[in-house]
């Protein structure tokens, strides 16, 4: 793929300069004069009514400024309750979750009173100080029991857990399924935990009584969304309001979302006349951020003699939590990725989702895709066993193949258009990765190895992701006065290298200096519309809007510099912040000049006949998914005796269309492998049987960190989709989405001597070992 | 995780260190603060002072004299590891010391704090019981001596009275010749062991075992001498079937249980990092491993 000036290349970072020296402003760095601090009362219990609350005694204690419970805050707020829901006709019940809880909690770490006081110290002895009476009331601590006909209800009110149920089909599945006798069926348990960015989610909230206007920063992904909902709850006009997303410390998901004490600190920050911050610690992370947690897996996969897939079926329970906190997204996105990388002429898969009582479920880091592929890639393996086929060739035969593409799906996104993959070679892209890792020989190896009694595996799994999820995203270009190019979009930017690969794509086109670009990203000031950062998105969607525009104002700054220098548009070239003549280079005119000219003198004509200003603003549109694809080839060695997976080879092969910046793609998809290995092996957000969480601070959820990954290898593969300008699909999850899969493989295929059966993740060395050796139901 | 308010002390000196533990109601000493301070944060531990031996003089340093290993309570862990002198006397210890927390965490902790959160997967006192140390420990009425084996009265808790502080731990060392081995397992590098084993052996001059130590950190509420394999051990030679079988004694151990960990995959664990380890620490007293 031919890079451009910018594009293409491993430019330098325009985040690094401010984020190396730390002076990144990050949302716990701002700290305007006056500020108080907010801690929240979070419920203890994962299910109970609430009968009293006294804050008499925390009201009264000195540097307290407000306690405040949800009947303080009601006369202010237009409803109790966040709907935020996406639309979807499976919802079997309203869950919208309140901003404080009043008369019911229905998961540890739900909000139901806010403290401000002068420090947070102060605020969090406060807390201490109010009085809560609960009755304790039956908990839902496991998604396949609340949908048991005698489960107790998760919230008091509901007639059942049943929160959506919905079924995606094609194709005649029974049809298939009863032709042949080649039918694999499994039951998978699949756990994720959280994001756990390295930053905690935090608001600060300003208000201006001189203008009364709100200005309110928040570690979202989403600052648009936050803004109209704020607007809704809080009745406000929109122009006294901003929302901004300063410097974040990472996103993955889980601040997409808009959370109560959003709009609470807002609100605050309105009633006291005081700047108001609330930080998130890791405690009130493990409890009040969102996760994506369990989902239980029965399939089965139909073949042929030759292991060509004629049908997959199933059912698909998943683990909704207490509130319906963005939607169905996440079990509807691991069915819609199962069978994607595949042709499967039939398929059937219900979704249920079960109400629990506990943080509610909403997108990680790949959104339930890496489920999906691992109830696929399980179902392949377990075929090709039987079958007697060898792994990667099972995968092989049924692979879309290049010569489909485009490929349309049966499938329908969640928003009903049509799946069609758009480009790409997956059976290439797998060869790719099985000759990195060696595995045609690796079989020799495994032998030589179990000589040695040394207990080593391969694995294989393939992903196609849907990326860059439209409608749109906002992208203004503006060359001022002074010669400097504003950019401003819509955008959010988590530490993904979003100013970095805008500034790229805007430079390109003027002028070719990066340093000569200014990028505002999350400002609601800024840009009037955006939808911000999710579903591996932001290069594709503001990438392309800044495309569109860098080229709009491209054509008029040639216009206009051709006019002031009497040449045709065609002989002029833009080189740093000038625009000259290609070969006289001293026949120039700066872009200071031409923004001059284009803004105008009362009584003058504009030069180049385009009208006033230099500024374009886009909002390209693509709502067909660019769909990126990959293979994961994985080798472990297993100690069966402590039950200790070693991944001593990871290759990871690819096609994310056009690579903007090959070094930023390597660097998200090596986080997506970590979180990978994350999924597979470690992070395991436990509850024990009364949804008690367990595992509430980083040494019992066990982030991996550099001393667990092991040497990775990524290979690329360039197919443009044709769906934007720039080829480009998004990569900012496919890293995690097939490493469950193939470590999972792996670790079966090393302990194949004593028929281990892999159908859970993660594995955990007691998990291996039990694989191993079992030892029997009750003794020590 | 911001802590409750508490009173500061800063105390120069050993005696005011211990006049402040005699005085004050609810106090607790500060050394390292690699678990308290946590612990505080977390709002877990809630003292109303605080005593902070930073900055009292001659609480670190180490000594080796007359066959006897030194260590001052706030000698930092890395100080330790770095220590030439202790990687030649003791080597154990500092191959214990690779396996604590991360290299942050041990510029500031410091062995007396380690000996007295008691941890029951602690490196530090694992060690500790493997050497038969002895504690210094400083009070209103001087100073004196614990074993290592009365050290811990239970669960996290230290055989100390209000106002005594530890001071110093006493090592004897083992012959220059003898073998040694600490293993241990952990999810991930730096995290607390599930179960650790620390072994030693001391061969004579047929080749028979004429000393063996056996301890296990993280089985039970405190580091536990396998006296069992130790007993097998003695008077025999060195084999693999005799190392299996000394570990086999491990197996029958009570085993703590956490969401981590039951109790029979602890049992195994330690069953198989003994007998791990005692391979190792033969290997070394033959000088057949480094």
């Amino acid at each position: 793929m031919n890079a451009g000036r910018l594009v293409g290349r491993d430019v330098a970072r325009v985040e690094d300069a401010a984020l190396i020296r730390g002076r990144g402003r990050f949302v716990d760095d701002i700290a305007p004069a006056g500020l108080v601090h907010v801690a929240f009362l979070r419920s203890p219990h994962a299910h109970a009514r609430i009968l009293r609350i006294d804050v008499a005694v925390a009201r009264a204690l000195p540097g307290v400024h407000a306690v405040l419970l949800l009947d303080d805050l009601r006369p202010h707020l237009t409803d109790t309750r966040l709907v935020v829901a996406l639309p979807s006709p499976s919802y079997r019940l309203d869950l919208h979750r309140p901003v404080l809880a009043e008369t019911e909690v229905v998961h540890v770490g739900e909000a139901l009173a806010v403290v401000i006081a002068e420090s947070r110290y102060l605020a969090e002895d406060a807390l201490a100080l109010i009085e809560v009476e609960y009755e304790p009331l039956p908990a839902v601590a496991d998604c396949d029991n609340a949908l048991a006909p005698d489960a107790p209800p998760a919230h008091s009110w509901a007639s059942s857990n049943l929160a959506a149920e919905m079924t995606v089909a094609y194709g005649d599945v029974e049809a298939v399924f009863a032709a042949t006798p080649h039918r694999f069926a499994e039951t998978l348990h699949i756990h994720r935990g959280g994001s756990h960015s390295m930053e905690c989610r935090g608001v600060v909230a300003l208000h201006d009584v001189v203008e009364d206007r709100l200005t309110v920063w928040s570690s979202t992904q989403t600052p648009h969304t936050a803004k109209r909902l704020i607007c809704d709850l809080l009745g406000m006009d929109e122009t006294r309001l901003r929302v901004v997303t300063p410097d974040l410390g990472g996103g993955f998901g889980p601040k997409l979302i808009f959370y109560p004490e959003e709009v609470v600190v807002a609100l605050a920050a309105r009633l006291l006349g005081r700047p108001v911050k609330w930080i998130e610690d890791r405690q009130e992370h493990f409890v009040s951020t969102t996760q994506e947690r369990d989902q239980t897996w029965r399939v089965e996969l139909a073949t042929d003699a030759e292991g060509h897939i004629l049908g997959v079926r199933g059912d698909l329970v998943h683990d909704h939590g207490a509130w319906t906190a963005r939607g169905v997204n996440v079990p509807q996105g691991a069915v819609a990725a199962m069978p994607l990388a595949y042709v499967v002429p039939a398929f059937r898969m219900t979704i249920r989702a079960a109400v629990t009582n506990k943080v509610p479920v909403t997108p990680v880091r790949g959104a339930g895709q890496p489920q999906g592929v691992f109830a696929m890639e399980r179902l392949l393996d377990r075929a090709a066993r039987e079958l007697g086929l060898d792994r990667a060739e099972i995968r092989r035969r049924n692979l879309v193949s290049a010569e489909h593409m485009p490929y349309a799906t049966p499938l329908k996104t969640r928003g009903g258009i049509p799946v069609t993959l758009d480009s790409g070679d997956y059976p290439r892209c797998q060869q790719m990765a099985l000759d990195e890792i060696g595995w045609a020989g690796f079989a020799e190896r495994q032998r030589v190895a179990l000589a040695e009694g040394r207990y080593i595996g391969i694995g294989v799994a393939n992903y196609v992701e849907g990326t860059g999820r439209g409608p749109f995203e906002h992208v203004s270009v503006r060359v001022e006065p002074s010669g400097r190019i504003m950019v401003a979009t819509g955008a959010a930017a988590m530490g993904q290298s979003t100013r970095t690969m805008l500034a790229q794509i805007v430079a390109e086109q003027l002028g070719a200096n990066m340093a000569n670009v200014e990028v505002i990203t999350g400002d609601t000031a800024a840009a009037p519309i955006g939808i911000g950062g999710s579903n591996s998105r932001q290069a594709v969607l503001a990438g392309s809007s800044a495309h569109v525009a860098a080229l709009k104002v491209r054509e008029k700054v040639l216009a206009i510099a051709g006019e002031m220098l009497e040449v045709a548009m065609g002989d002029l070239e833009i080189e740093d912040k000038v625009v000259r003549v290609k070969g006289a280079p001293g026949h120039s005119v700066t872009l200071a000049s031409i923004a001059r000219a284009a803004a105008g003198q009362p009584g003058f004509v504009i030069p180049g006949g385009r009208g006033p200003g230099l500024a374009a603003s886009e909002e390209v549109v693509i709502d067909a998914m660019a769909y990126a694809n990959g293979t994961a080839a994985a080798e472990v060695e297993v100690d069966i005796e402590t039950g200790a997976v070693t991944i001593t080879r990871l290759v990871f092969s690819h096609d994310c269309g056009r690579a903007l910046h090959p070094r930023i793609v390597d660097g998200q998809l090596m986080g997506g492998i970590a979180h990978g290995i994350g999924n597979a092996l470690y992070e395991h957000m436990r509850f024990d049987d009364q949804a008690q969480p367990i595992s509430t601070t980083l040494a019992d959820y066990l982030l991996v960190t550099a001393t667990e990954m092991p040497p990775v290898r990524i290979l690329h593969m360039h197919s443009p989709t044709p769906l934007n300008p720039l080829g480009i699909k998004g990569v900012g999850e496919a890293g995690v989405i097939p490493i469950p899969a193939a470590i999972a493989a792996a670790v079966e295929d090393a302990l194949s001597p004593f028929d281990a059966h892999v159908c859970r993740v993660p594995l955990s060395p007691v998990d291996v070992i039990a694989m191993i050796d079992p030892v029997p139901e009750g003794s020590a | 995780m911001k802590p409750a308010g508490f009173a500061y002390h800063d105390p120069q000196t050993v005696a005011e260190a211990v006049a402040l533990l005699g005085r004050l109601e609810n106090a607790r000493l500060l050394a390292g603060g690699q678990s308290l301070m946590p612990m505080l944060a977390m709002r877990v531990a809630f003292p109303d002072h605080l005593i902070d031996l930073n900055r009292v003089e001659g609480l670190d340093g180490i000594t080796v004299e007359q066959g006897v290993l030194r260590i001052g309570a706030m000698t930092r862990q890395r100080s330790i590891e770095r220590s030439a002198a202790i990687r030649e006397a003791c080597p154990l210890m500092t191959e214990a010391l690779t396996h604590v927390g991360h290299l942050q965490t041990r510029n500031r902790g410091t062995i007396g704090g380690s000996l007295c959160h008691l941890d029951p997967s602690a490196e530090l006192v694992t060690v500790a019981a493997a050497l038969d140390a002895t504690i210094e420990v400083a009070g209103p009425e001087g100073q004196r001596d614990v074993a290592i084996a009365d050290f811990p009265l239970g669960f996290m808790t230290p055989a100390l009275a209000p106002e005594e502080m530890v001071v110093a731990i006493r090592i004897p060392l083992w012959p220059r010749e003898h073998g040694y081995s600490f293993m241990e397992f952990a999810r991930r590098h730096g995290d607390y062991a599930i179960v650790s084993a620390a072994a030693l052996l001391v061969l004579d001059s047929a080749g028979r075992i004429a000393r063996a130590s056996v301890t296990l950190g993280g089985v039970g509420a405190a580091p536990l001498r396998v006296t069992t394999a130790e007993t097998a051990l003695v008077g025999e030679a060195p084999t693999p079937a005799l190392f299996r079988a000394a570990a086999a004694c491990c197996e029958g151990i009570e085993a703590m249980e956490d969401p981590q960990a039951p109790a029979w995959y602890r049992q195994r664990l330690a069953a198989v990092l003994t007998r791990r380890a005692l391979e190792r620490a033969w290997a070394r007293a033959t000088g057949e491993a480094a």
